[in-house]
């Protein structure tokens, strides 16, 4: 008996966030990207106190140490050092950071782009919407890598020029995105209300539509986070993103090509790297996305 | 269908415009190309002669216009490095890239679309898991690193294929499959919602009512309609292959236009750059142009709505 009324408490006290934990809790995708993106931030933000080596300091006479694993490494450099001696394991610490520099502020500067264009286009409609819309279009026939190359190479590349570049070339998604969901809300019954009030277009955008389309702000967030981590990599592998001596993982692994053939470690170990990192975000994206909103999974 | 063939044919030529514009304004982003070109031992009156030599003295639009009559006569400028026509140049290494890209596409299209229909007709089954580890391992993995993941394993551990150049179909091997497996995701994907939804629809429950045979009904009634979208994403990330091919073609040494990209960019060759920035973006709008056509000719409803 108590069995079944403990049942039905259950049932009945389920609040909409307890249903929102439980999903979390009950999806595995999101649980692995989301420990394992926790994991690399933290490495990221404690890379000094988890290393002693400095990831920059040459030490030519430890040249090519191969790591733990092969008879000639050992235990002081775990993942062996590269060709000009410097500690591996320090440097893809230190590496992490500068992915993560890179997908945050990439999504920031596309993500504010890429909200305010689609949310005019949904909000306004009409010309506005037209103008948006051909702006999308310009964007996406424009070759990503190509024009960031060219531009890269054109005014120098530096961190900052590249997370310049990437954010003001990833917008499309979050503009198609926004687009369409503001579409969606502007026709609600709660959004003419708030106009017949006679909220300003300011209210009605920051307190009807953007609670109403932040989850896919979200989701979008995440995913253009993958997409500049991976471009930032293959702009510096083409030696054309950020240049050395910081550890780009794409860096080091333009860096370890010239050893392919006898040191493949040089080249594994960071795209492993990027590979854990990028799946970890898509995870927790895609998990988002199953959590808070099921029915669109397909 | 002739209104919205035109209407589409006008938004694709204002958008060449554009493009144009932008890819043309790209010379200017390092400040003076000029001063760029002549080096660090230039003196002013080197770089006055490389500016009157070169046209840079004359207005912004003046300039523009005259690129662009030029372009319309397929005369995209010399380049800096190479010494020779950009548009030979360019025309010379496309056939490689549009190769690539095809074989890309096809492979691509060959591993997505079976496993969107198998993922499908049996969701939350074991194929269904390994189509999205499938999908989701391909948009995590770094094309330039599974680039060299493949040499290492396919020409030195096992010495299958050649690691680079471009004379033989073997050369081309490698490369298809990196290029074609980041396309994957996406087709895989989209084949794998189109025909959940086709498959719930009525006209599929009366094909099955009606007693024909499974492989018939998904085959004659369920993927042709679900396929039609995939046509205009095939297209689209055909476009974005182009782009992608520069990061392929530079690390398997294939000598396309995409290789022809990178080494121009390496050396600051800007005329070579804007043609290929324009060249690549003209061939992504023909190409979104004519699925548009197809998409339309296919469903009614796009081309009256």
């Amino acid at each position: 008996m108590t069995d079944l009324t403990a049942k039905a408490d259950d049932i009945i006290a389920l609040t909409p966030g307890q249903i929102l934990r439980r999903r979390i809790l009950g999806h595995q995708g999101v649980m692995i990207g989301a420990t394992a993106l926790v994991l690399i931030l933290l490495v990221a933000l404690f890379a000094p106190f988890l290393t002693p080596h400095d990831p920059y300091l040459q030490d030519l006479g430890a040249r090519m140490i191969p790591p733990v694993w092969d008879a000639r490494g050992g235990w002081d450099h775990v993942l062996g050092t590269d060709h000009l001696g410097r500690d591996y394991l320090a440097r893809l610490m230190y590496g992490a950071r500068i992915s993560l520099i890179i997908g945050i502020g990439t999504a920031v500067i596309s993500g504010l782009i890429g909200t305010c264009l689609g949310v005019a286009a949904g909000f306004f409609g009409g010309r506005v919407d037209m103008a948006v819309t051909f702006l999308i279009t310009v964007r996406l026939s424009m070759p990503v890598v190509l024009v960031a190359l060219a531009v890269v190479a054109l005014v120098g590349g530096s961190l900052e020029i590249v997370i310049l570049v990437l954010g003001l070339l990833l917008w499309d998604r979050f503009a198609v995105v926004m687009r369409s969901s503001t579409m969606q809300i502007r026709h609600m019954d709660y959004v003419a209300a708030a106009q017949a009030v006679g909220c300003s277009i300011g209210r009605i955008v920051f307190t009807e539509i953007m609670p109403n389309v932040v989850n896919n702000l979200i989701i979008v967030a995440t995913l253009e986070m993958a997409h500049a981590i991976i471009l930032e990599a293959a702009l510096s592998f083409l030696g054309l993103g950020v240049q050395p001596p910081l550890p780009s993982w794409g860096l080091m692994v333009s860096e370890g090509k010239e050893m392919l053939f006898f040191d493949p470690y040089l080249i594994t170990i960071p795209g492993a790297a990027l590979f854990v990192l990028v799946l970890s975000i898509n995870l927790l994206g895609d998990g988002i996305r199953d959590v808070t909103a099921p029915e669109n999974r397909n | 269908m002739l209104v919205y063939s035109l209407k589409r044919l006008a938004l694709a030529l204002v958008v060449a415009v554009t493009v144009s514009i932008i890819s043309f304004g790209l010379l200017y982003l390092s400040g003076d190309p000029a001063i760029a070109m002549g080096g660090e031992s230039a003196t002013a009156e080197d770089i006055q002669a490389i500016r009157v030599f070169y046209g840079f003295d004359r207005p912004l639009v003046v300039q523009y216009l005259d690129w662009v009559a030029r372009a319309l006569h397929g005369d995209l400028g010399k380049s800096y490095y190479f010494d020779a026509s950009v548009f030979d140049l360019v025309f010379q290494r496309l056939p490689v890239t549009l190769t690539l890209g095809l074989s890309a596409i096809l492979f691509a299209i060959a591993l997505a679309v079976p496993l969107g229909i198998a993922a499908a007709v049996r969701p939350n089954s074991l194929i269904d898991r390994l189509a999205l580890l499938i999908s989701v391992m391909g948009q995590a993995l770094p094309s330039f690193w599974f680039a060299l993941m493949l040499i290492v394993l396919l020409s030195v551990t096992y010495p299958l294929l050649p690691p680079s150049g471009s004379e033989t179909w073997a050369h081309f091997v490698m490369p298809t499959v990196v290029l074609g497996y980041y396309a994957t995701p996406a087709i895989m994907r989209l084949t794998r919602a189109g025909m959940l939804e086709v498959l719930t629809s009525d006209y599929i429950r009366t094909a099955r009512a009606k007693g024909l045979r499974p492989p018939v009904v998904l085959a004659k009634h369920a993927l042709r309609n679900a396929v039609i979208p995939v046509v205009s994403l095939a297209a689209v990330q055909f476009g974005f292959m182009l782009g992608g091919s520069i990061v392929v073609e530079s690390v398997f040494a294939l000598h396309g236009a995409g290789f022809l990209a990178w080494e121009s960019i390496s050396r600051n060759d800007l005329p070579t750059v804007q043609g290929l920035i324009l060249v690549f973006s003209l061939i992504y709008i023909t190409l979104t142009f004519l699925s548009d056509l197809v998409n339309a000719w296919l469903d009614p409803r796009i081309r009256i709505g």
